[in-house]
């Protein structure tokens, strides 16, 4: 273990609440240790939700770790909480080159461009991907390259590696399906997605011995919503975002994907509680597209 | 100090964290209180003991054990919430820049010691 390496380490143990794990997840990631790097990420994206450093930190490792669909929601997280981040910018300009979206990544690159004008890699990339896009259909080394997210280590994958396919949207005129939980985005199972009075839209959900739960829940979730509701706007905390559940064997999330409907995502409780989140977001996005589809 | 006041303190410290409480989640009636002002323990221990039952009865139809912790996000703040033993359950307001990881785990450790 190297001296820096060690001294974060220490740092972070006396003080676990600090920012040092930043530094000490970023060099882990540099030293190529990515699963440490992981579970320091973790720690840290869990402690610290609202912090765009730590979603953008975490992105670098899993797009390191070849896990394009969570550095996509990750990077996504980073710009919800900091619209001008240009490492977030740089990094989803350089999935959806990966994913063949040549001009939504030059729209990333011309936005980063635009909040730091002074950053020559932005500029340098833009030039490459569009001089290259021409060439973006085949499958040519020099293009997957184009755009490198700032100090990230190109996965391995091929430029159709099937990851991404998970992180970009559907085109709007995909036509809809009979779950919007099937298309390989989300495990049906785990997933429920209900309407406003309680019944179930999408999605399945197992009580512990097997058994089918999902309808049994449904009903509670309509209460749960107008509770939520009630109580973050009477307390002056504004609209309810979403519910974090932790149980003993399992982690769920509440959302609300549209005003009408209510979204669970539940997990094994070793999934970490962030992570959960991550996975109840994404759903969320495809469950509010499938909506406008069927709706 | 006691140990329920001690609880509340240590939650109290955490950056963001506007006040906790403890209250009876069968009546919502409050037990102990550290709260800042313009903070209604009342309002909190009945709209959050209300919704933390209607959770534990959704854990319970979807096969689950009743929650540990429960975390209700808003636009401008959160609930978070520690049953613990003998019906009581430990709440606290937090703001949206809060710590919430550290309040948690002052949050499940003051809710072990409940009784």
């Amino acid at each position: 273990m190297s001296d820096d390496i060690r001294t974060l380490t220490t740092r972070l143990a006396e003080e676990p609440s600090s920012l040092a794990f930043l530094e000490l997840a970023e060099s882990l990631r540099q030293r190529g240790k990515l699963d440490a790097a992981y579970k320091v990420a973790r720690g840290g994206v869990g402690r610290y939700p609202g912090l765009a450093d730590a979603h953008d930190l975490m992105a670098r490792i899993l797009s390191d770790r070849g896990d394009l669909a969570g550095a996509f929601d990750a990077w996504s997280d980073a710009l919800r909480l900091d619209p001008l981040r240009t490492g977030a910018l740089k990094g989803i300009a350089f999935l959806y080159f990966r994913a063949g979206d040549v001009a939504a990544a030059i729209g990333h690159l011309e936005r980063a461009a635009e909040a730091d004008p002074d950053d020559p890699s932005i500029h340098q990339a833009l030039a490459r991907v569009r001089r290259e896009s021409a060439a973006a259909a085949s499958p040519a080394v020099a293009v997957v390259d184009a755009v490198p997210p700032v100090d990230a280590v190109p996965p391995p994958a091929p430029i159709s590696s099937p990851p991404i396919a998970a992180a970009v949207p559907p085109p709007p005129e995909a036509p809809a399906q009979d779950s919007p939980f099937t298309a390989g985005a989300e495990d049906e199972r785990g997933v429920l997605l209900v309407d406003a009075n309680g019944m179930r839209l999408a999605g399945e959900l197992s009580a512990g011995d097997g058994s089918e739960a999902g309808d049994r829940v449904a009903a509670q979730l309509a209460g749960v919503s107008r509770e939520a509701a009630r109580a973050t706007r009477l307390l002056g905390l504004g609209s309810w975002q979403s519910i974090a559940v932790e149980s003993p064997g399992a982690h769920f999330i509440l959302t609300a994907p549209t005003a009408e409907t209510v979204l669970l995502v539940t997990r094994d409780a070793t999934f970490p509680m962030a992570r959960v989140g991550l996975i109840a977001e994404r759903a969320a996005r495809t469950a509010r597209s499938w909506l406008e589809q069927v709706g | 100090m006691s140990t329920v006041a001690a609880g509340l303190d240590r939650v109290t410290r955490v950056p963001g964290v506007r006040g906790a409480l403890i209250a009876s989640s069968a009546d919502g009636l409050v037990v102990a209180e550290q709260l800042m002002d313009g903070v209604d323990g009342r309002a909190v221990a009945a709209l959050a003991g209300s919704l933390i039952a209607r959770l534990a009865r959704t854990a319970h139809g979807a096969g689950l054990r009743p929650p540990v912790f429960v975390h209700l996000r808003g636009d401008d703040g959160s609930i978070l919430a520690a049953p613990g033993a003998d019906g009581l359950v430990l709440l606290a307001v937090v703001g949206r820049e809060a710590n919430v990881g550290l309040a948690r785990l002052e949050m499940l450790a003051a809710a072990g010691r409940l009784a």
